[in-house]
């Protein structure tokens, strides 16, 4: 190999696609060079009926619009139970309809639905789908048949979670972290059929996920067009891919404890059931250990958070990155704080037990790694900062939301410092305090950046620009209001007010957190209810929106240089593009506009001083 | 597998050349067919569902209070009439990871286009597989027979019969999984399917012999997974 590569020396450095140079005279005569093509044209399957087309499609598009819509449904549905929720607690004597064992149940789907059904088919499944074979310059996902089972299993997972609203008992009623004993007894909501259903429908989505997230993954690794280099790669791409990661490895760990607590509760085997005292009498099971299925369920809740949160850090970069017309500062140092999180999301696991009654040695490890993961993260709230910083910032509703981002992750990410050191955690688990700390960081922070990619991207999925005004004003009620709901919610933690209580009954608290419990409801109901602006938008915009044309924004990746807006079956045309350089070159000096495509070689850009990337 | 050679693409010497084709444009795995890649990828997440059980398992027997039932005792089979500690988990053992075996021979003749000898290892992997699995079934009806259950236990632990039916069974239907892909590629080697490139039923895919080694990942795989189940079931 060794002297193969003496012998070919000179014409391995020829070949090299770094030889760009700002003088155009002395540039060399093969600066266009790209590599030949390694792989060959992507064999597709055309649709010709209505079903092949648009039910059972095998294009990423029309799936990743499929994954959103059902996304979308679940959510409003997680959206309807978090307002009877804050019903309940704010004016308890409106919700007369409602037991404690009703409340317990919208808890629990709230939870749930949001965290998996919402969140992360929406990042991984939605824009999955949508963005990674555009914006790597592929046809298709590299299995589209196997991309399309994959949405059909996440729509059953979805039927079959919805029908444990209808069984006799309910929907399962133990938190969504639907800790053993307790989830499978006798007494808690649910615990018969509800809870059966739960674990079936998280089994499923786990299979028809991972049938997804291969299909990720090997397109991102294996399907990228000529020139695309995994450095050029936009940090959407980024972040989905290593989000993928996570759940490929973090999700067999929620398989595995649905299918034990499945046999649990089927046929009474002892897997997290231990001996049980039940009104005086001794319970069938014995001998099993809860805390085990406590370190395998964070072992799939941990990364999950950041199987959420990474997506969103790569769509916001983008994002930022195109609205402030500026390279994305850092570049490479995103990638690998991107890289570097996934990566330590596996050691943290149990800074979520504190209080599970673990070796304390334990809390003192995960405590540490948990700080530590401040770090990457903090690199990259910097460098979204140091983007803005004398950028030529667009103040358009994707901006906004942008900005919403990052001021609220920052919040939330302060208020996760507190929480991850043992001994200021012991007080305030299980308190208001942890509810408006995740809701914060994981819920309503990239729920913005959904937002912002909506707007984002809509004009290329829809090809009409969505309405500004009716978007800030979305934006400014959902911000003023997102905050209205969870800072008063810090207040409250400190003060011991508990969580998932069904109501304060004569405790002190009653008397000090009445006036605010209404407040936060009558806000939540208010943040809700502005959501529906961006559905009349969306349904207003697709009768008389205005026409968006071909890249509306200006941007510089792939997916808003297709042949056709919205993209056809097949995305580029005839033939697929070629990639000269990353997605970030805006403002170019030199250039004569303030964005050169990564389509652009570099021969017709010569005056200018870009990155080498 | 001939690739066809491309011009620089040849491997620099060392980590420079691990880094630069890393991070390179199109591919980063060389050559790979996007299936194969595939498999690798479900499987190292497959790996990741059969340590969770198996560590589940560690903690399970760790914490019970009662005894755990000692393994060459339960795992005894008699034969004429002296017990014989393992002797039906060996004999099942050897079969898997002979069938093991066949299948890379199939690997091999299916990319030297041999269709005959191809289908025929095919076939005996099947077979072994096949195997495996009824001995399986029979070993789980003599334990079931001796009154172990999911829920209870007479040698001791009660989380003995509930991992052991859990986790073998869990393996048993990767098994099974395997063996009935192993008989429908077997009818397509022997069909011809893949000399000619024929579409796939559900996945309208073109036929290629590389799908051959596909499922041999898969079933190494299987083969692997119960070496380690192995240890920690009958050794431990």
């Amino acid at each position: 190999m060794s002297e193969e590569y003496e012998n070919n020396k000179s014409s391995y450095q020829a070949q090299s696609s770094e030889t760009i140079s700002g003088d155009g005279a002395s540039s060399a005569p093969d600066m266009d060079y790209v590599r030949p093509a390694e792989i060959g044209e992507q064999d597709l399957y055309h649709g010709h009926s209505f079903i092949t087309k648009w039910i059972f499609c095998q294009d990423a598009k029309v799936i990743g619009v499929q994954y959103f819509l059902t996304a979308v449904f679940t959510g409003i549905v997680g959206l309807i139970l978090s307002w009877l929720m804050r019903l309940q607690l704010g004016f308890p004597e409106l919700a007369g309809f409602m037991t404690a064992e009703h409340y317990y149940q919208f808890v629990t789907m709230h939870g749930m639905i949001m965290v998996v059904y919402f969140l992360t088919a929406l990042f991984l499944g939605g824009f999955g789908n949508y963005l990674i074979p555009l914006m790597v310059g592929a046809r298709d996902m590299v299995f589209p048949y196997v991309n399309m089972i994959s949405f059909w299993m996440f729509f059953i997972a979805v039927a079959v979670l919805m029908a444990s609203f209808f069984v006799p008992g309910g929907p399962t009623g133990s938190g969504w972290t639907l800790y053993p004993p307790q989830a499978i007894l006798e007494g808690t909501p649910g615990s018969g059929a509800g809870i059966l259903l739960m674990l079936i429908s998280l089994s499923l989505f786990v299979i028809g996920f991972t049938m997804g997230g291969l299909n990720y993954l090997i397109t991102v690794l294996q399907a990228r067009t000529r020139g695309m280099t995994l450095m050029r790669m936009p940090l959407t791409v980024w972040g989905i891919f290593t989000a993928t990661v996570l759940a490929m490895l973090a999700f067999p760990a929620l398989l595995v404890s649905s299918i034990m607590m499945t046999l649990d509760k089927v046929l009474g085997t002892s897997f997290f059931m231990p001996t049980i005292l039940k009104a005086g009498e001794v319970l069938e099971y014995g001998g099993g250990s809860p805390i085990l299925f406590q370190h395998l369920f964070w072992f799939f809740g941990h990364p999950e958070v950041y199987i959420v949160a990474l997506p969103a850090f790569g769509i916001v970069s983008d994002l930022i990155s195109v609205h402030s017309r500026k390279n994305i500062f850092g570049y490479r140092m995103m990638v690998w704080a991107i890289v570097g999180i996934g990566a330590l999301s596996f050691f943290v696991w149990a800074h979520h037990m504190y209080v599970s009654g673990m070796n304390p040695w334990f809390g003192f490890f995960f405590a540490t790694t948990t700080l530590i993961i401040a770090v990457p993260t903090a690199m990259k709230v910097y460098n979204w900062i140091l983007t803005l910083w004398r950028g030529n910032i667009r103040m358009n509703t994707v901006m906004l939301w942008c900005l919403g981002f990052i001021v609220t992750f920052v919040n939330g990410g302060i208020t996760g410092i507190f929480l991850g050191n043992v001994t200021v955690d012991v007080p305030l688990s299980d308190t208001y305090f942890v509810i408006a700390h995740f809701h914060m960081v994981m819920g309503i922070a990239p729920l913005m950046v959904i937002m912002g990619a909506v707007y984002h991207w809509f004009p290329l999925v829809a090809g009409r620009m969505l309405d500004e005004k009716l978007g800030k004003w979305h934006f400014w009620i959902t911000f003023l209001g997102a905050y209205s709901i969870y800072f008063p919610m810090h207040y409250l933690g400190f003060i011991g007010v508990p969580r998932r209580y069904f109501e304060m009954y004569d405790s002190p608290y009653m008397t000090s957190a009445v006036g605010m419990n209404e407040f936060i409801s009558l806000a939540a109901f208010i943040v809700g209810a502005a959501q529906f602006i961006l559905i009349y938008n969306i349904i207003k915009t697709l009768k008389v929106g205005k026409p968006a044309g071909k890249n509306p924004w200006k941007a510089n990746s792939l997916e808003w240089h297709t042949s056709t807006v919205p993209p056809e079956h097949g995305n580029f045309g005839d033939r697929l593009p070629v990639v000269h350089r990353w997605a970030y070159d805006y403002s170019v000096p030199g250039a004569n506009d303030d964005f050169i495509p990564q389509t652009t070689p570099p021969s017709e850009v010569i005056n200018t001083e870009v990155e080498k990337t | 597998m001939s690739d066809p050679k491309i011009e620089g693409l040849e491997l620099k010497p060392g980590f420079k050349g691990m880094a630069s084709d890393t991070a390179s444009d199109q591919t980063m795995f060389k050559g790979v067919h996007w299936g194969k890649a595939m498999m690798w990828i479900f499987l190292l997440s497959d790996t990741f569902v059969f340590s969770c059980f198996l560590i589940a398992y560690m903690k399970g027997r760790g914490s019970t209070p009662v005894e755990w039932p000692n393994p060459s005792e339960v795992f005894a089979l008699d034969a004429f009439g002296v017990p014989v500690p393992l002797l039906l988990i060996a004999i099942m053992t050897f079969v898997l990871i002979t069938s093991s075996g066949t299948m890379a021979l199939a690997v091999k003749y299916g990319y030297e286009k041999n269709r005959k000898m191809c289908g025929w290892l095919v076939l005996a992997t099947a077979m072994g597989g096949l195997t495996f699995v009824g001995m399986q079934a029979f070993e789980w009806s003599k334990l079931i027979h001796e009154g172990v259950r999911p829920w209870e236990n007479p040698f001791g632990a009660a989380q003995f019969g509930s991992f052991f039916f859990m986790i073998t069974g869990f393996h048993g239907t990767h098994v099974s999984i395997g063996v009935i892909f192993l008989f429908i590629y077997s009818y397509k080697v022997f069909a011809g399917h893949y000399d000619t490139g024929k579409r796939g039923w559900f996945t309208t895919m073109k036929g290629d012999y590389v799908e051959i080694e596909i499922l041999g990942l898969y079933w190494h795989f299987v083969d692997l997974v119960w070496v380690f189940i192995f240890a920690f079931f009958y050794l431990w």
